[in-house]
């Protein structure tokens, strides 16, 4: 068991010819993702990554010819709604987004028709999701996870890869690790994936990682409180922000007071949560709490 | 993007609200004759991006043109909130029977625009949220058919607005929503929105803010982006494709990722020192956008060291390595960097750092600390 991508997921990647999908996918076929087809539209019948992955004009034609049954998008932000509305479309039930950049109107409406119709995003925004020893779809390096009992969530994606490597550094594993985007509309939102986490058999301990903005952190925490059971630790980037500068990600500003790093540890210290003040903790404290 | 109150008005009054005439003044004597034009009493308002203006002198009453221009004297080259004031926008003074609060956001819990409306106008919606919270209505919007009549009678009905401006309020904030959508933001807001001594509704204050992510598909915004209150190196950045925002230590940090990057601030601080700025270089960053964000730390004075944390992901490390060595060699000023690359390609990098005598640190915590050291020694 894992949570979204696992050995089974037959993934299709949206702008797999272009310079950052192409290398990208590379990347996930080394570490075992298996990528059944590719979409560019324009050169359907070619083949992709020194001819491992056959590429279709249309996500329908993928589908239809290789059951594709998870999509990854690595389409410019201009074109990326459409590629993904163009996924959903297709009947993929699970649709990971990496691409940065999309207007946020652009994703209230995208986001709107993805869930009335049942799909499953992820980002964008981010980074993807990894299930150790299963697949990796997106771009989270493949050589820093170790198999183990500890699942992961994060708004981030280069601070994920940190927070991961220092796990496996201390010889702590982990089962699956999501990036959930660091954008103000997402698809998928920390609750969803504790949810997940929380219900999967193979995950004993969970990892937050969240940033300045919002309240998406304060509300993870009051689902803790009600509904984990499971040891869980958090990092919280961003307590030397300034208020009412946008640190890099859309969302990540601190505004009219609210959103600072100090409230969203609070709250999730007052929900039992062990906060860390450096990424470096984050295994010590997973340890403290019973993790082999 | 923010936009300057006079540039938010003439982007709403083009969707059809009600707004003063108004016009912007550089100088003392435009002040004057935009006062003459006018006629009667009006408001001198400093044009800043800043809030707290008004608090700060930058809102002033005057009675007559020679007014005006003493007002504006004292109003332009003020400094309000760090922002040197180069504008001020001169508006007939209306007078005020009721004001009310109506805004736009982009409600990022709720998943959709959201109309924000309060019979208390004229103070800041966040005071009001936190001493009267049952004074807002909050009303999402529909992300496909967006807003709808009931939506505009039930804003109009909770706000109790007589019933002869209730037309007048819907063309209002239908206007407000077309702005809003048009102009892809994630602010737009009337405070306050008034009720005139002659019994009209209009628009005394608007603030727009854009959403970034959506400038490039307006390039009539984009132009409209105020200079003149950016820190120069703030634009330089921006122009490079940098994410950058300055701040006041003295280690200089260059990361990769938003949420690295502001850890790697965070742990300066943890180990004793205090970062310059924010820096995130983005993805797939190329040696031309290290050299250029090199450029853009080492232009601030008050830089004592440089703390390089790179983790390998859509960013290549060694990319990022030669980038470092080769911008180095060209810098004017040298000061002390610590140089730390991790993942993607990171034994090719540490291969080129050790190479070119750059000091390496193993962990994020280890970085910090040395580049704290570093900023320490003298030079």
């Amino acid at each position: 068991m894992s949570i979204l991508v696992g050995a089974a997921t037959r993934l299709l990647v949206q702008g797999i010819t272009g310079r950052e999908g192409e290398f990208h996918s590379r990347a996930m076929l080394e570490y075992g993702t298996n990528i059944v087809a590719g979409v560019t539209p324009g050169k359907g019948g070619q083949s992709a990554v020194d001819g491992q992955v056959p590429v279709f004009d249309t996500v329908a034609d993928a589908v239809a010819q290789t059951g594709a049954d998870a999509a990854c998008i690595f389409v410019p932000a201009p074109f990326a709604p459409d590629a993904m509305l163009e996924a959903a479309d297709a009947g993929i039930p699970l649709v990971i987004c990496i691409t940065e950049g999309i207007p946020a109107l652009d994703m209230l409406r995208v986001q709107h028709v993805l869930r009335s119709e049942g799909v499953r995003l992820i980002g964008p925004n981010c980074p993807g999701a990894t299930t150790v020893g299963g697949a990796k779809v997106g771009i989270i390096p493949g050589d820093i996870h170790r198999p183990g009992p500890v699942g992961l969530v994060s708004r981030s994606g280069t601070l994920t890869y940190e927070v991961v490597q220092a796990m496996t550094d201390a010889g702590v594993g982990q089962t699956t690790c999501v990036g959930i985007g660091g954008d103000p509309i997402v698809g998928t939102n920390f609750i969803d994936v504790l949810e997940m986490l929380n219900a999967d058999p193979e995950t004993e301990a969970i990892v937050l990682i969240g940033e300045i903005g919002g309240d998406e952190e304060e509300r993870a925490a009051d689902y803790c409180a009600r509904e984990v059971r499971k040891p869980v630790a958090a990092f919280i980037a961003g307590r030397t922000a300034p208020p009412g500068r946008r640190m890099g990600h859309a969302g990540a500003i601190i505004s009219g007071g609210a959103g600072t790093a100090e409230s969203k540890r609070q709250a999730l210290q007052a929900a039992g949560v062990r906060v860390a003040d450096s990424p470096s903790q984050i295994p010590a404290l997973l340890r403290e709490a019973g993790v082999r | 993007m923010k936009l300057q109150e006079y540039r938010s008005k003439e982007i709403l009054a083009r969707h059809g609200v009600p707004v003063a005439a108004g016009e912007t003044a550089t100088t003392p004597d435009g002040a004057r004759e935009a006062a003459a034009r006018i006629g009667g009493p009006v408001v001198v308002k400093a044009q800043v991006l800043v809030g707290g203006r008004g608090k700060a002198g930058g809102v002033k009453l005057a009675a007559s043109p020679d007014e005006a221009a003493a007002r504006a004297t004292e109003i332009l080259g003020l400094d309000i909130k760090g922002v040197t004031v180069r504008t001020v926008l001169v508006t007939p003074a209306a007078e005020i029977a009721k004001e009310y609060y109506l805004g736009l956001i982009l409600d990022r819990g709720r998943q959709a625009v959201t109309i924000i409306a309060s019979a208390d106008g004229g103070v800041e919606i966040e005071e009001t949220a936190r001493t009267n919270p049952g004074a807002i209505l909050r009303l999402p919007l529909h992300p496909l058919i967006g807003l709808q009549e009931h939506e505009v009678r039930r804003v109009a009905f909770f706000l109790g607005l007589p019933a002869e401006l209730r037309k007048d309020f819907g063309a209002i904030l239908r206007g407000l929503y077309a702005a809003f959508i048009e102009s892809d933001a994630d602010l737009a807001e009337i405070n306050p929105l008034v009720v005139t001594g002659a019994g009209r509704l209009e628009a005394l204050d608007a603030k727009i803010v854009l959403d970034d992510s959506a400038l490039f598909r307006h390039p009539e915004l984009e132009a409209l982006r105020d200079l003149g209150e950016e820190e120069p190196s703030e634009t330089a950045a921006r122009d490079a494709g940098i994410n950058f925002i300055k701040l006041d230590g003295t280690i200089g940090c260059m990361v990769n990722g938003a949420g690295l990057a502001m850890t790697t601030m965070d742990l300066v601080k943890l180990a004793g020192g205090e970062p310059a700025n924010f820096l995130d270089i983005g993805g797939g960053a190329k040696a031309d956008r290290v050299a250029a964000a090199f450029r853009i730390i080492l232009e601030d004075q008050n830089v004592r060291a440089i703390l390089i944390n790179i983790f390998g992901g859509i960013t290549r490390g060694d990319e990022v390595a030669h980038g470092i060595v080769e911008a180095r060699a060209s810098l004017g000023r040298q000061v002390p960097m610590v140089v730390r690359i991790v993942g993607t390609n990171a034994s090719e990098a540490a291969e080129i750092l050790r190479a070119a005598n750059l000091i390496t640190a193993d962990s994020l915590d280890d970085a910090a600390r040395k580049a704290v050291a570093a900023a320490g020694a003298p030079g």
